[in-house]
């Protein structure tokens, strides 16, 4: 083996942290799944500016906006829906019926959320748009890249920067709107009178939005995002993806050579290897080599190659949405099947349907009110000076209507317990009574004597009744005695 | 050390630094480059730092830095927001009486907010965190005052306090050391303790004459305590038939309170604390159980 001595400049190089990123230039395209791409982009971006603004009336006092985050609060408002704080675990049902979905899309039709609804993919086509707009198509664009900075360079850079971080703005601003009254707040934004923390979470979600979807596109589908590992592990034979139809397309030649092969009475494909379809892919990938990571299934490959099709007089969907297994019956020279139901989507389909019940049921049947209750533990318990044992709780009622109304409550478990509440007065029966405002909690100090001690530990039950609805709530709490 | 010159490390393939120790060479791995400029920010942070914050000691005080930044005067200002945010809140508490703040629903629940708060300032230290006092100091849920229980009375003791030296108002009386004053013999003392017991409905020790203590408590102690011992809130003199003893219902702790008196203490809180603090903290007590 022989000692090799190498030249300083080589050890002091350092080199790159990482392979440097290929940048991608996506091509403009026309066509079914692009036109399919601009609608979904529409409705979402539709969506996302008009809801802060729907209202929805829940009564005096009550907020107005129909989508609402009020942590102030700690409320949520979505239009007939009203979560308090301890009913969260909504949320874990709607993430776990989201990613079931999410399977079943994949099952279905792969990444059809990556390809057209993530947020990701929409912004990233309108930032695309902005840029192809101010400085040309693919081709412009990689000379101007390569251009020296000329004035005409840096004024085009400047105005797609411009127009990028106006629309970057325009998307964290909106995005703080879900947080207060909408109309308010951007008249107060607009006034430089928000709280600050508005102009800060507006100011966080611009720099993202416009370094995710102006500078890092593909990278964070290629690198950030779970989903295509996720994805990996899904998918099956029988989903319909993207695909290159190799069976229709190999061996690939140019057209001139698969006259000659024709000639000869070689085989040809029907792909003259144009490379369209890598052209116009926003991630850069080759659909020829098969479903890969790369490839978000946005079926703008799908329009570029029917292009080509068309004008070369060859049929069109070389690229198409089909299945793996379609691809290779065909090369067996079978007939192609579809199996949308099969086991799996069926089972993801009764989850779904499952899971979806599951919370229909608890937010339909979810009581307006609610009594919780805490024994008091410094005194566990007191004698009292007649001789009698005194236990104290803290009940806490909630009243989750937007209107006033009255609880009355009592204790039973223990024979010949008297409650003693200072806050609450007598409601006539033996029980006691409270007021509560509409939407709100109050609580309750409340002591519980029995005349003589009835044991170290007794089970009793703290019952409160809605006056105006008869709705009941129950309570379990331990009397201790000596 | 001697220094060689560079080489390729042949088992790892990296380039070596030319330093050598006893033939061990040391390998180049030059530290990443985000790494060394985030080390070198820090540099210049810390720089920029020394001028907006105070930072270098000097021998008598320390560059305070342009921003005028202190910790003690952040603290000051928080206290003082604080502190002008619970005023407003509490200027409904200043203008109402113990007795109005009591039937106001809203008034109630912001002064036994405030009360609970500063009862644990201020009394858990003498009567617990929950009121339920230890021995020498009053339990405060069992419904057993020397000095009233009504929302008033329980007002009046905490603002002027008890035997409080600083208050013309405080609530006074005192009760002869009958032991050390030499007016009670140490066997009728006895006596008179184990009578106190049974009228408790305690047992009284065997071998004592409970009758003679009865004459001796007749004789002396009926004035404040009253003959059937149940006390008088108007001089704090202990009922003697409840449960509840501040001090024990041990012949020795009966004892030890006949012949030395007890007498204790509680400050006249009007000194010390704000009025609404005070007002909220006779709700709070005479909400623990025991208020009449």
């Amino acid at each position: 083996m022989s000692e090799t001595t190498v030249g300083a400049e080589e050890i002091y190089d350092e080199g790159p942290l990482y392979a440097a990123a290929k940048k991608v230039y996506p091509q403009k395209v026309w066509g079914t799944y692009r036109r399919l791409k601009w609608i979904v982009l529409f409705i979402a971006l539709g969506v996302y500016y008009i809801l802060p603004f729907l209202r929805w009336n829940r009564g005096p006092n009550q907020p107005t906006q129909a989508v609402l985050i009020d942590i102030a609060h700690s409320r949520f408002y979505a239009f007939f829906i009203e979560l308090w704080p301890q009913e969260v675990y909504y949320f874990t049902g709607l993430l776990i019926l989201a990613s079931l979905i999410l399977f079943l899309s994949n099952a279905l039709f792969g990444r059809v959320w990556c390809g057209y609804a993530c947020p990701q993919t929409v912004w990233t086509d309108l930032f695309l748009w902005v840029e192809r707009m101010i400085e040309g198509d693919r081709r412009d664009r990689i000379k101007l890249d390569e251009a020296p900075w000329t004035t005409e360079k840096i004024m085009k850079r400047v105005a797609k920067h411009a127009a990028w971080l106006v629309i970057a703005l325009l998307t964290g601003g909106a995005a703080v709107l879900y947080f207060m009254d909408a109309p308010t707040l951007v008249v107060q934004m607009a006034t430089f009178q928000a709280p600050t923390i508005a102009y800060l979470w507006a100011g966080i979600l611009t720099l993202t939005t416009y370094s995710l979807a102006g500078h890092m596109r593909e990278q964070v589908c290629l690198y950030m995002c779970p989903w295509p590992r996720i994805q990996a592990a899904l998918t099956d034979p029988d989903a319909l993806i993207v695909s290159y139809r190799s069976d229709r397309g190999e061996p690939r030649m140019s057209l001139k050579e698969a006259a000659k092969a024709h000639a000869h009475g070689d085989p040809a494909g029907d792909c003259i290897d144009c490379m369209q379809c890598v052209a116009v892919c926003p991630t850069g990938v080759d659909i020829r080599r098969g479903l890969q990571l790369g490839c978000i299934q946005c079926g703008l490959c799908i329009d570029a190659c029917d292009a080509v099709m068309t004008k070369v007089r060859r049929p069109p969907r070389l690229i198409a949405y089909d299945t793996d297994e379609n691809r290779d019956r065909r090369k067996r020279g079978e007939n192609n099947v579809y199996r949308l139901a099969r086991p799996r989507t069926i089972l993801y389909a009764a989850v779904i349907a499952l899971t979806g019940g599951i919370m229909l049921y608890a937010l339909l049947t979810r009581s307006d009110m609610h009594l919780s209750v805490l024994h008091v533990r410094a005194p566990l318990f007191t004698q009292t000076a007649e001789g009698g044992i005194r236990n104290g709780y803290t009940l806490r009622f909630s009243n989750k209507l937007g209107a006033p109304t009255e609880f009355g409550f009592g204790v039973s478990g223990l024979n010949g317990a008297t409650v003693t509440s200072v806050v609450a007065k007598p409601a006539g029966d033996g029980r006691l009574a409270v007021r509560l405002d509409p939407d709100a909690t109050l609580e309750v100090p409340v002591y519980v004597t029995a005349a003589s001690a009835p044991g170290k530990s007794t089970p009793i039950t703290f019952t409160a009744t809605d006056a105006k609805t008869g709705e009941k709530s129950v309570a379990v709490d331990h009397f201790f005695g000596p | 050390m001697i220094t060689d010159p560079v080489q390729v490390d042949k088992i790892s393939g990296q380039t070596t630094t030319g330093h050598e120790w006893d033939g061990i060479r040391e390998l180049n791995t030059p530290l990443p480059r985000w790494w060394l400029w985030l080390f070198y920010l820090t540099i210049a942070f810390s720089v920029v730092y020394w001028f907006a914050y105070p930072a270098w000691p000097l021998f008598t005080s320390y560059t305070g830095g342009v921003l005028g930044y202190t910790n003690r005067t952040r603290v000051a200002e928080d206290l003082a927001a604080a502190q002008a945010g619970r005023m407003q809140q509490a200027a409904g508490l200043e203008k109402a009486t113990v007795d109005e703040i009591a039937r106001d629903p809203k008034l109630l629940e912001l002064a036994l907010a405030q009360g609970r708060a500063a009862f644990g300032d201020n009394c858990a230290p003498c009567h617990g965190s929950g009121g339920q006092g230890q021995k020498g100091y009053p339990n405060l849920t069992a419904g057993r005052w020397l000095w009233g229980g009504s929302l008033d009375q329980i007002y009046a003791t905490i603002q002027h306090g008890i035997r409080a030296p600083d208050d013309a108002d405080t609530r006074t009386s005192a009760m002869p050391a009958f032991g050390k004053d030499g007016i009670l013999k140490p066997d009728q003392i006895r006596a008179v303790a184990n009578y106190v017991r049974t009228i408790d409905g305690l047992e009284p020790e065997k071998g004592v004459d409970v009758a003679a203590g009865k004459k001796i408590f007749a004789e002396n102690c009926v004035a404040c305590h009253g003959e059937d011992g149940k006390g008088n809130i108007e001089m704090g003199s202990a009922n003697l038939t409840t449960k509840v003893w501040q001090y024990g219902a041990d012949i020795d702790d009966l004892v030890y309170t006949i012949a030395n008196a007890r007498n204790s203490t509680m400050p006249a809180w009007s000194n010390r604390l704000d009025p609404v603090t005070i007002k909220s903290l006779a709700i709070y007590v005479h909400s623990l159980g025991g208020g009449q």
